[in-house]
């Protein structure tokens, strides 16, 4: 036995704590799926399938109800999302000038694949056919700003005005 | 006395404890228990400090709407407030923040008052300028104010702008003009007297006079709001619900946001209105999710209005209960139908249900349900106050009363804007609109966003009211109003609005599920340059296929913009099929580059652009783009000098 004052649970960290409260405030509100997901995502950044197993266990709703609400709108995320969202234009017009090498760079640099998130959560990395700068090729866009004329070399010092 | 809704002395008993049925008249006219000049004078003072700057006073109102928040407005307060503070004119200028003026375009907006002047697209290097001359000075900045288009003449003052001068205000008429995080604001614009007005009625009564007024339902249907009040009032049932949908989805539509972030308690007190009518204790808002800014304003409001007696138990008195919440939608665009949006406040999936029944018998929770939306419940307070016949005189004989539209694309004042039904599109596009920009011509108008449809220009002197536009293919809809010039191609309209509606469709019913796909196939193909002889015809035999067999007003009206601009502009989809060819040049796999050799001077600088280098020539020498490699991005002709690349 150890001499410690732990009672032999697990502990639970600040977020499942927060997750707890939730569920105790919401249990007997009819149609309160929703906005317990809205909630939860808000504390998690995403939902993870340990949270979507305990809303539907504390909730009494099915976990297959859970996972239907959960895919059906655009707002819930079931993998993590960083807090810059980096999108890499593989238009025809950017491949051409090197776009898939900046994609490339982008990928070793962030050690993640399209659609995937750092395990910091500072980005997520996605590509998409076109963004309609082609002039300016090969473009990103972080957020809402674009960066174009890029070369490899320029990334480092973009992706560090992104905390 | 802290604000206009507190008590004036002791006397005054007024909380939601304790409602004083004259609440609402007390602090406009108050008070009224007691005789008092001192606290006459002190409520009369806080009316005026609310409606006019006090006596050698100056106020600078900023626009804070979303779309004047996201060109800068916040940042502009502060730098206003950061410069008076240091030239010690702060005590002597209010600054006010308020809600949209529906003039986005212009934005950010600050109107200096007295004088209401109105400055455009002001930033933050202004403010030195506008301190100096305009506040201490008291000269205008004329390199600021709004200049007409075509005549280029600047406009001094806010209600000389034909983009205004032309509209006719109700639901918009406090947006901009009042603090929306302020209900004594409210009060003091007459607001809560239609509240007040409808519980010293029947409840019958309030619904015939809602039926007197003529006002439809400004979501999308336009069905007979009275009406839809007077079967839920007679529903059976103990438990009734109002709900409120704010879940504004339709691309290129923005009033309910406006109304929500710009008047808040206008939309709550057309709930009360109704819920009083109805039978009703019990209220939802569902908003879209996108809309932060309004949850936070309605938040805001309903605390206030709880705050003073206006929402809760035993409203002024009258022993009439309502409570408010609020549902913040998660990202379906189907919410938007009512049957849906009901379903997504249960908790599921927001698919739509069968009708009938109708939520008006068996609704929210199965219990009957009043749903209308933003708009229309802003208009109920008005027609409370000044009566039904005064709303009806507006309008034509089945369309009552104003409408709010949201005018966007290639016109040159894009906004919000308000005219009374029976208005003319080109009354609205080339008056208050302006025209078109670069006065290139006019093509077509889209209205009604996904669910409406394209009009060309011999529909232009189309009254625009719910019948005449439902007999020409198109609808009222939300009232947005995309208006389009040569350069918009319409078979690419139809594809863009087709993937979207596309992308929404739930999934339930097969029409919507499959029709939509297979459409979307069709107008893809051909902006590809790959449509097929037959194609016209399966693409409307599928149409109305889709129309007549969906389930929800989603699939039933989402071939609408495949089928008006099959009606209008047949000739396009024949030239992408027959011809290859994209009339107006916007399909870019139909497209080829060439450079006219005439105009070519040889700079370059075309070469040098190309992202593919596939344009050849020495300089000085004509150049020469090989269309085989070419990728269509349109770079060399955006920048050629010398408009010697031509797209055909």
């Amino acid at each position: 036995m150890c001499n410690c004052s732990c009672t032999g649970e697990p502990a639970l960290s600040e977020k499942d704590r927060r997750l707890v409260e939730l569920l105790n405030k919401y249990r007997t509100v009819p149609g309160v799926l929703i906005p317990v997901l809205q909630e939860a995502q808000e504390i998690y950044g995403y939902l993870p399938a340990e949270v979507l197993q305990k809303v539907a266990r504390e909730l009494q709703i099915p976990l297959a109800k859970v996972y239907g609400v959960v895919t059906f709108y655009s707002q819930f995320h079931l993998k993590p999302r960083g807090r810059n969202i980096i999108r890499v234009c593989l238009g025809t017009a950017c491949h051409v000038r090197g776009g898939d090498k900046i994609f490339a760079a982008l990928q070793k640099e962030l050690a993640v694949d399209d659609g995937e998130t750092t395990t910091d959560l500072r980005f997520t990395l996605e590509s998409v056919a076109c963004i309609g700068a082609c002039g300016l090729a090969p473009v990103i866009m972080i957020n809402h700003d674009t960066h174009g004329r890029l070369t490899p070399e320029k990334l480092t010092g973009i992706l560090a005005k992104y905390e | 006395m802290q604000n206009l809704m507190e008590a004036c002395c002791r006397q005054c008993t007024h909380s939601p404890q304790t409602p004083c049925s004259d609440y609402i008249s007390c602090r406009l006219e108050g008070p009224l228990c007691h005789d008092s000049a001192l606290c006459k004078e002190s409520r009369k003072d806080w009316i005026r400090a609310i409606q006019q700057p006090a006596e050698g006073k100056k106020r600078l109102l900023i626009c804070a709407g979303t779309g004047c928040i996201a060109s800068g407005s916040r940042p502009l307060k502060e730098h206003l407030e950061t410069e008076l503070t240091a030239r010690g004119l702060r005590q002597d200028v209010d600054i006010i923040l308020t809600g949209c003026h529906g003039f986005c375009e212009q934005g950010p907006i600050l109107i200096v008052e007295p004088g209401k002047t109105f400055y455009c697209r002001v930033q933050t290097e202004d403010v030195d300028e506008i301190v100096e001359q305009h506040l201490l000075r008291e000269e205008r900045v004329d390199r600021l104010l709004y200049r007409e288009p075509g005549s280029g003449e600047a406009v001094f003052a806010y209600p000389e702008i034909r983009f205004y001068a032309l509209q006719k205000r109700i639901v918009l008429q406090n947006c901009g003009h009042i603090n929306p995080e302020d209900i004594g604001e409210y009060v003091a614009s007459q607001g809560y007297q239609g509240l007040r007005m409808a519980l010293s009625m029947e409840q019958g009564a309030v619904i015939e006079e809602l039926k007197r007024s003529g006002l439809r339902g400004r979501g999308g249907a336009g069905f007979l709001t009275g009406m839809k009040w007077e079967f839920t009032a007679n529903a059976p049932g103990e438990k009734k619900y109002i709900v409120c949908n704010a879940d504004e989805g339709d691309p290129g539509a923005f009033m309910d946001r406006s109304v929500l972030e710009g008047d808040p308690h206008a939309v709550i007190e057309g709930m009360l209105i109704a819920a009083h009518a109805i039978g009703a204790d019990e209220g939802y808002i569902y908003v879209r999710a996108e809309y932060p800014l309004a949850i936070e304003r309605l938040q805001i409001a309903i605390s206030q209005a709880k705050k003073y007696g206006l929402l809760g138990t035993n409203i002024l008195g009258t022993g009439f209960n309502f409570n408010l919440h609020i549902k913040a939608g998660a990202g379906a665009f189907v919410c938007g139908e009512e049957t849906a949006l009901l379903t997504s406040i249960e908790g599921n999936r927001g698919m739509p249900r069968v009708r009938p029944p109708f939520p008006a018998v068996k609704g929210l929770w199965d219990k009957p349900t009043n749903i209308n939306n933003v708009e229309t419940y802003a208009n109920v307070p008005h027609i409370l106050r000044r009566g039904a016949d005064w709303y009806a005189q507006m309008g034509t004989g089945t369309s009552k009363g104003s409408k709010v539209f949201a005018l966007t694309g290639k016109v040159n004042n894009t906004g919000l804007v308000e005219v009374p039904m029976g208005l003319s599109l080109r009354e609205i596009i080339f008056d208050i609109g302006g025209g078109i920009r670069d006065h290139k011509p006019f093509k077509a108008v889209q209205i009604g966003g996904p669910s409406g449809g394209c009009l060309p220009e011999s529909m232009l002197d189309l009254p625009v009211d719910y019948d005449s536009l439902t007999a020409a293919g198109a609808m009222v809809g939300s009232g947005g109003l995309v208006v389009m010039d040569e350069e918009t191609c319409m078979v690419d309209i139809a594809r863009f609005f087709l993937s979207f509606t596309q992308k929404e469709s739930c999934g339930k019913c097969t029409p919507c599920r499959e029709g939509t796909k297979r459409m979307l196939e069709i107008l893809t193909r051909m902006t590809q340059g790959d449509g097929r002889r037959g194609d016209v015809e399966a693409l409307e035999e599928l149409a109305q296929v889709v129309k007549d067999s969906s389930l929800c007003g989603l699939g039933q009206t989402a071939p609408n913009p495949v089928l008006t601009t099959l009606r209008y502009f047949r000739h396009e989809y024949e030239a992408h099929i027959q011809e290859k060819r994209c009339p107006a040049g916007a399909c870019s796999a139909l497209l080829t580059y060439q450079i006219e050799a005439d105009r070519c001077i040889g700079c370059t600088l075309c070469a040098r652009v190309c992202p593919v280098n596939c344009i050849s020539g020495k300089p000085k020498e004509v150049h020469l783009i090989d269309s085989t490699r070419c990728i269509k991005c349109g770079a060399c002709k955006d920048k050629c000098k010398f408009n010697a690349v031509s797209r055909r």
